[in-house]
């Protein structure tokens, strides 16, 4: 954007150059980001099919599995085409979860930044709540929730919430104080401080904390489904290795993978939107 | 009966608690600025200029003393007194148009009123070409020019920089003093201007506060006569320099002593 960074137009350059340039520009990072994943796969197929190892499937086989796991008529099991049933299953909880965390945590998070009586009163709690991991909360959950949906949906909402919360906290606090007499002395005091200064300057860590916390809702939900529940990635990644179907627990997890970087993807675009001012928000 | 001073600071002292030690920053302050002055204080670090300015600033309340504008005590940060910092404090979530805006969009001003005042200033500083950018893309200079920009569309009558041209290069420095000082002259603004040069205060200000450190205090006022626009050259400028600038050495060689 800066005045700068604009060259004058050469006027010897052929008129094709800057397209394909700029072309080249996008393919670059897709290009170098494709030989690690390519090596892997590679020997991950070699290993295989030297006999390294028995007990995976080949790259080719799971690809297979995949294909009849989203569509169908390869194999007609009980999960042949049956990929989008857990995938919605156990997005919704991802989803449902993530979204109830970041409800109560970001006006949670901004209270305690705010205010020193909710923090007196909340914060010792919290930070002795945070260390128990959320595996550890499994049975318990369990014995609360009852076997199933609303466990996974409560272990999500656990494993969103800290991450979210101690970021908004943190961005709330670190607001510099310059900015507070900057709005003062243009008249803009008291509450109408919050809006216009509080909100827009802790967004960006409000935003680190929502994109650790949907990360790690992805990670919880293979925990949350791992017991009596039906459907959902976390279940079938379970039943395969009940089964000994390790082909469909890869295929689990790929789809957990694949999932959980495109909804990640979809927040750093959404942030990158928001965030245009922030030079550190560039994603 | 006498004329009312825009701002009258009358036995200001400063004193913090700091870890059960108390610090005097600034002790028996008295100052005079009529309507239309440009006062430049100068002194060495911990001579209590920044703690004066954000005194009349109203971030601070002073411990001794009072300070009064237009003869009414100060309470507070207020649109008639606006602050230009040394590092900008420009809202990084909004563009030149909405920092500037900031103020009168604040105060309820309505929306037409307050895009009018915008345009008028974003042309003032020349930026009209990065109006709608963000302040992590300008120069410091530029940075500068909004945060002077945002002050005055507020419709401030004393305008108090703390050290504003301190991070800037020597050119841009120049060139800033230069249109801070048109803009002086067609406005009729007070200025109150912290400054560790003593050619920025000569080549600005109509009197220069001399303070000094330990406590922080006033401990001159020098009244600069000479005709604008100033030349730093000229030989008469070169003899204030040194005039000043002993003056200031002195207090520095008291304090070695």
């Amino acid at each position: 954007m800066s005045e700068a960074t604009i060259a004058p137009p050469q006027a010897a350059a052929p008129l094709a150059r800057p397209g394909l340039h700029r072309l080249g520009r996008r393919l670059g990072p897709f290009l170098l980001a494709l030989p690690v994943p390519l090596l892997l796969l590679a020997f991950w197929h070699f290993a295989v099919a030297n006999g390294l190892t028995r007990l995976i499937p080949s790259p080719a086989e799971v690809a297979e599995y995949m294909v009849d796991f989203a569509v169908g008529g390869i194999w007609d099991d009980a999960f042949s085409a049956t990929l989008h049933i857990h995938l919605l299953a156990s997005a919704s909880r991802v989803y449902g979860g993530f979204l109830l965390a970041a409800l109560v945590a970001v006006p949670l998070g901004i209270l305690i930044g705010r205010v020193a009586l909710v923090r007196q009163l909340m914060d010792p709690f919290l930070q002795l709540m945070r260390p128990i991991p959320v595996t550890a909360w499994l049975p318990l959950s369990m014995i609360l929730f009852g076997l199933g949906t609303q466990s996974a949906f409560f272990l999500v909402f656990l494993g969103a919430f800290y991450p979210i919360l101690l970021n908004t906290i943190l961005g709330v606090k670190n607001v510099e104080p310059r900015l507070f007499e900057a709005a003062a002395m243009l008249g803009c005091r008291g509450n109408a401080q919050f809006f216009k200064v509080v909100l827009p300057a802790s967004l960006p860590s409000i935003f680190t904390g929502l994109r650790l916390g949907l990360g790690l809702a992805w990670f919880v939900i293979v925990v949350g489904e791992m017991t009596g529940v039906p459907q959902g990635l976390g279940a079938v990644i379970m039943d395969g290795r009940t089964l000994s179907r390790t082909e469909l627990v890869i295929c689990g997890m790929i789809v957990i993978g694949v999932a959980g970087f495109l909804s990640d993807r979809a927040v750093v675009m959404l942030m990158n939107r928001l965030l245009r001012w922030s030079p550190m928000h560039r994603g | 009966m006498a004329e009312i001073p825009i701002l009258d600071i009358q036995g200001v002292g400063k004193t913090y608690i700091l870890n059960d030690s108390r610090i005097e920053a600034l002790r028996d302050a008295n100052l005079t600025v009529r309507k239309g002055e440009f006062i430049c204080l100068i002194g060495a670090s911990g001579c209590g200029k920044s703690t004066l300015l954000r005194i009349v600033a109203g971030f601070e309340a002073p411990t001794a003393g009072q300070a009064l504008m237009w003869g009414k005590p100060i309470a507070g940060p207020a649109p008639d007194r606006g602050m230009v910092f040394q590092d900008y404090g420009l809202f990084p979530w909004l563009t030149v148009r909405e920092n500037i805006g900031f103020g009168p969009a604040s105060r309820g001003r309505p929306k037409a009123e307050v895009r009018d005042t915008v345009e008028r200033f974003i042309a003032l500083i020349g930026l009209a070409r990065f109006a709608d950018a963000h302040p992590h893309q300008l120069s410091g200079g530029m940075k500068q020019r909004v945060a002077i920009a945002r002050v005055l569309a507020n419709d401030a009558e004393v305008v108090l920089m703390d050290e504003p041209f301190g991070a800037l290069d020597a050119m841009t420095r120049e060139r800033l003093q230069d249109e801070l000082l048109e803009l002086w002259q067609r406005t009729g603004l007070t200025v109150l201007f912290v400054t560790h040069s003593i050619e920025e205060a000569i080549f600005l200000s109509d009197r220069v506060v001399v303070m000094e450190p330990g406590p922080g205090r006033i401990a001159s006022a020098h009244p600069v006569e000479l005709p604008r626009p100033r030349d730093v050259a000229s030989p008469e400028f070169n003899l204030v320099r040194r005039e000043l600038g002993a003056r200031l050495h002195s207090h520095h060689g008291k304090k070695a002593a």
